[in-house]
């Protein structure tokens, strides 16, 4: 009877480079997926570090002397706040990832969110004491 | 036109034809299964039962008990053989459904639970929360998914039964997406497609169950049976008409007047059982019909809560507590809260009895045939009958899946007894009919009738003359109106004229056989003379044994109403008695 | 009761005669507690009934009118008109192909459903006689969530993998395999796994997570994926570095 032309369905294309443009959900994504970019930046900072202290003091010096530069404090007051964004939105999706069940009923997310914080928190203070802050 | 050639052809694909399939797919590889349906297998409306289904397993309980409430509960209107073979299989049926991965909820030590329910003696309704005809259906259709032997056309709509040589040989079905219209030839056909509930304006129905495959069977000469009795669900939205379901008064939910009374201890259902604590098959777990009939005097009286959408009596769950309504009521709560604007844990639901189930549909046997070779029925569409007068709830996804099976059983053996081949030219000339009356439809261009209008006349005049309680005059009336908008159908044109996808085309379909069931409806019940379970008359109250305890019989007439005729109802071990629902008797 | 007028812009397209979809606006009287599905049927009533969409249940448990309101995907028996200004823009299901007005192709999402083995493979047989297998509440409460899948595809309209991927399998039908890997009388996680493990399955996910805020049945695909990109995970080491785990 009819051909299959002409019940043809239509496509709409998705557009490859702009999709995220369409949601607020996609924009929120994307700046978290974005914030690798600024985790791997200073990564290669901190290789450089390395690299520096294994030149000798002078090289060591001039580098700690670029730290307290504007520049420096420009580009690690940035990383900081995509560090954090990276770091508390995979912190909230962990209990999705990892539910533990006790019992019947789940423990809630906020315990499991909470207990990656804390450890966090730990770690930190361990890291700082070694650091000698305090 | 393209032919499917296939040992048997399902229409619908809901709990019954799911049932069905799946039993032909494991007792008979050879076969080849097209399960046919209008909408996709998860659409069906079995996904909106709620309660639960029934099959005896406590120790406290038995098969005569089971039996027994399911024959009052019916009127005494039950083929009594066929509720013998429905409680024996039930357990059986609901085991396996388990083993196919159904998630039942369960007691502590993880044995199946089991919920109370009205009309029941003893509690036997299997449940999975409040979602269990979503679970089931679900279940169905994810196991019917391992078994290439099934194969699916989703999306079709049946036009016409081919009936050739005194048998039901296939029949003729438009895919929706081409608008083609294709002929599947089958040695048997099992249609399970469901009620008719949408030729009613309130009713937790979607818009689906227009009642298209009794249509199909009726005017192929099957009779239908026993289609006065229509059951309305006590509590249903006002607003939309969907269920809540019976399990809200399971778990102990109280019906309540404007007054804040439990009025059903007026109506023979006292005296009032604590709050909280239901006894079974008193006061709010009185059967269906009981209640709704309740309802109807209450609001006669004036006493009922007048909301913006009627008169409303108000189900009071807040003694339930958060918790139990969030494990066991979920849906429920959700459904308040989001079309009606209330929490049943801090406030009193307004609800009124909505239409909801068809005890009557496609006469059947106790082996799910139908007087016609080759044409098998189950599920809500056929009437066996295991439901009678009035059906208790929970006993429905209970028939699906038993009578889905044993249609599925029936139909192999029919075909393991010999089927001739069909005469190829005259099954090509009845379908070459088939598609002839469809083009009608479309050329036509003087129409004087909108499918919309006739629609809304068949649901008024439903609504007023063949609700909870009926007349003489009132069901005359409907008769007429019904009659009339039977030829005015004729005049109906198109307003969509195209192929893909028309839904005007579909609906115009659905309202066909929705007026054809209607007739069946008022027709039947305007000559049945008395008041039984669902079937209520104002001007013959009283239940009358010596004459109609049998089953209405409603034939085809082509441009006419339907012939009347009587068969007697199988009475094995339990005489006519007293549906009593009073608390208090032991 | 009172009405308020709505205006509706709805997506129309016929493959017979149109080349491209185009708009239709619709000027309708809606009650106020109506849903989009309420004002598309009285659309379709009194108005045009030629526009074509997909319904049934109205109560949000059938899914069959997923559709795009003002650009989010969203079953039109549960998008409640209060809840929108303006002009309110109706489309068809994102990432689906279009069939007729508000109807889409669903072909590949069923196909999906079916490749991953969505049905009970026992862990041990058991005889109908022999009564049900047990399962503790914790157990049943385990999967739970994950049954109650309405399989309307707005978790496939949300998802950005899906639209630039199509051979994604999906969160739906992944979330569903990983269903059954939870119920504790299966045995079948390792039929399964070789279908959702693989490229086009759960590593073709980046988590963006719009599947579980979209879904209407709080199902919470996101969660499910990722549980199952760590199993996939834990077998692949066991697999390399304990391979006599593995028979």
């Amino acid at each position: 009877m009819e051909d299959q032309m002409s019940s043809k369905p239509y496509i709409r294309e998705v557009p490859r480079y702009s999709w995220f443009l369409r949601q607020p959900r996609y924009m929120r994504y994307m700046l978290r997926e974005v914030t690798c970019i600024f985790i791997g930046a200073y990564a290669v900072f901190l290789l450089v570090a390395l690299r520096r202290l294994s030149e000798g003091r002078e090289a060591w010096e001039s580098f700690v002397q670029m730290l307290t530069g504007p520049a420096s404090l420009v580009f690690h007051l940035i990383v900081l706040a995509f560090a954090l964004y990276h770091t508390t939105s995979w912190f909230n999706v962990t209990p999705k990832a990892m539910p533990i069940q006790a019992g019947e009923d789940f423990v809630p997310g906020a315990v499991i969110v909470g207990a990656h914080y804390a450890v966090w928190l730990a770690v930190s203070v361990v890291l700082l004491f070694l650091a000698g802050v305090f | 036109m393209e032919t499917i050639r296939t040992d048997v052809a399902i229409l619908g694909a809901g709990g019954a034809g799911l049932r069905a399939a799946i039993a032909l797919a494991e007792t008979s590889p050879g076969l080849s299964i097209a399960l046919v349906s209008k909408v996709y297998p998860m659409r069906s409306h079995t996904c909106a039962a709620e309660g639960g289904a029934a099959g005896v397993i406590k120790a406290d309980d038995s098969l005569e008990h089971h039996f027994n409430d399911t024959v009052g509960g019916g009127d005494w209107l039950c083929d009594q053989d066929a509720v013998d073979f429905l409680v024996q299989e039930a357990p059986k049926e609901l085991i396996q459904l388990e083993h196919w991965g159904c998630p039942w909820s369960r007691e502590a030590d993880g044995s199946v639970a089991v919920r109370p329910f009205g009309g029941m003696k003893k509690q036997r309704t299997w449940f999975a929360a409040d979602k269990s005809g979503f679970h089931i259906l679900h279940t169905l259709f994810q196991t019917s998914l391992q078994f290439p032997a099934i194969q699916r056309f989703d999306e079709y709509y049946v036009t016409d039964l081919i009936v050739d040589d005194g048998r039901c040989q296939g029949f003729t079905a438009i895919e929706m997406r081409s608008g083609q219209m294709k002929f599947f030839q089958a040695g048997a056909v099992i249609i399970a497609s469901g009620g008719a509930g949408r030729m009613f304006p309130f009713t937790t129905n979607g818009a689906i169950k227009t009642g298209d495959g009794m249509a199909l069977a009726y005017r192929a000469g099957v009779p239908l049976k026993d289609m006065e009795f229509v059951q309305y669900h006590p509590t249903g939205l006002p607003n939309t008409g969907t269920l809540l379901t019976e399990a809200c008064r399971g778990e102990g939910g109280i019906l309540l007047n404007k007054n804040g009374r439990r009025f059903l201890q007026d109506y023979g259902m006292g005296p009032e059982t604590p709050v909280g604590q239901p006894v079974l098959k008193t006061m709010e777990l009185g059967p269906r019909d009981r209640v709704s009939q309740a309802f109807w005097h209450e609001q006669k009286k004036g006493n009922m809560v007048p909301t913006r959408w009627g008169d409303c009596m108000l189900l009071d769950m807040r003694h339930l507590g958060e918790k139990k309504i969030n494990e066991r009521l979920p849906l429920v709560r959700d459904m308040a809260v989001s079309y009606l604007g209330v929490d049943p844990v801090t406030d009193a639901v307004p609800v009124r009895p909505v239409v909801h189930y068809m005890m009557g549909g496609i006469d059947t046997d106790i082996d799910a045939a139908t007087l016609m070779p080759g044409l098998f029925a189950a599920g809500e569409c056929a009437c066996v009958s295991i439901n009678g007068a009035n059906r208790l709830g929970s006993n429905s996804l209970t028939e699906l899946l038993v009578f889905g099976r044993r249609a599925a059983v029936s139909a192999a053996a029919y075909l393991e007894a010999g089927v001739g081949a069909g005469n190829s030219a005259a099954l090509a000339a009845r379908a070459a009919e088939a598609q002839a009356r469809l083009r009608a439809l479309f050329d036509r261009s003087d129409g004087t009738e909108t499918l919309a209008g006739l629609r809304r006349e068949m649901m008024a005049t439903m609504e007023e003359h063949a609700g909870i309680y009926r007349s003489g005059e009132g069901l005359k009336v409907a008769c007429a109106t019904l009659a009339d908008l039977r030829r005015r159908y004729a005049a109906i044109e198109l307003h969509d004229k195209t192929n893909v996808y028309n839904t005007d085309l579909l609906q115009a379909l659905e309202l066909g056989a929705m007026l054809d069931c209607a007739e069946a409806v008022t027709v039947s019940a305007l000559a049945r003379t008395e008041s039984r379970g669902a079937h209520q008359r104002l001007d013959f109250t009283a239940r009358d044994d010596a004459k109609f305890l049998r089953h209405t019989l409603a034939r085809y007439r082509p441009g006419g109403e339907p012939a009347i005729d009587y068969r007697d109802v199988v009475i094995t071990r339990s005489p006519p008695g007293v549906r009593d629902y009073s608390g208090g008797h032991e | 009761m009172s009405r308020r007028q709505i205006e509706l812009e709805v997506l129309r397209y016929n493959p017979e005669t149109d080349t491209e979809p185009h708009f239709q606006r619709y000027s309708v009287s809606c009650e106020d507690e109506w849903v989009v599905l309420d004002a598309l049927n009285h659309i379709k009533e009194t108005i045009d009934p030629t526009l074509s969409y997909r319904w049934s249940c109205h109560m949000a448990v059938c899914g069959s009118c997923g559709m795009m309101v003002n650009g989010e995907p969203k079953l039109s028996c549960k998008a409640f008109l209060r809840n929108y200004e303006g002009v309110i823009r109706v489309e068809p299901l994102a990432h689906f192909p279009i069939q007729r007005d508000l109807v889409t192709v669903i072909d590949d999402f069923v196909t999906k459903l079916r490749q991953v083995k969505p049905y009970l493979i026992p862990k041990q047989e058991k005889t109908l006689a022999a009564g049900e297998y047990l399962q503790t509440p914790a157990e049943l409460k385990k999967y739970k969530q994950y049954t109650l899948c309405i399989n309307c595809m707005l978790c496939y309209a949300a998802c950005p993998e899906y639209g630039l991927v199509p051979k994604f399998i999906g969160p739906a039908a992944i979330s569903l395999a990983h269903r059954y890997n939870q119920d504790s009388r299966d045995g079948g996680r390792e039929a399964r796994q070789q279908e959702i493990a693989k490229n086009e399955g759960v590593w073709e996910c980046s988590f963006v997570g719009a599947c579980s805020e979209v879904c209407p049945e709080h199902v919470d695909p996101a969660g499910a994926l990722q549980q199952v990109k760590i199993q996939s995970t834990v077998d692949w080491y066991q697999e390399h570095l304990m391979p006599w785990k593995t028979k």
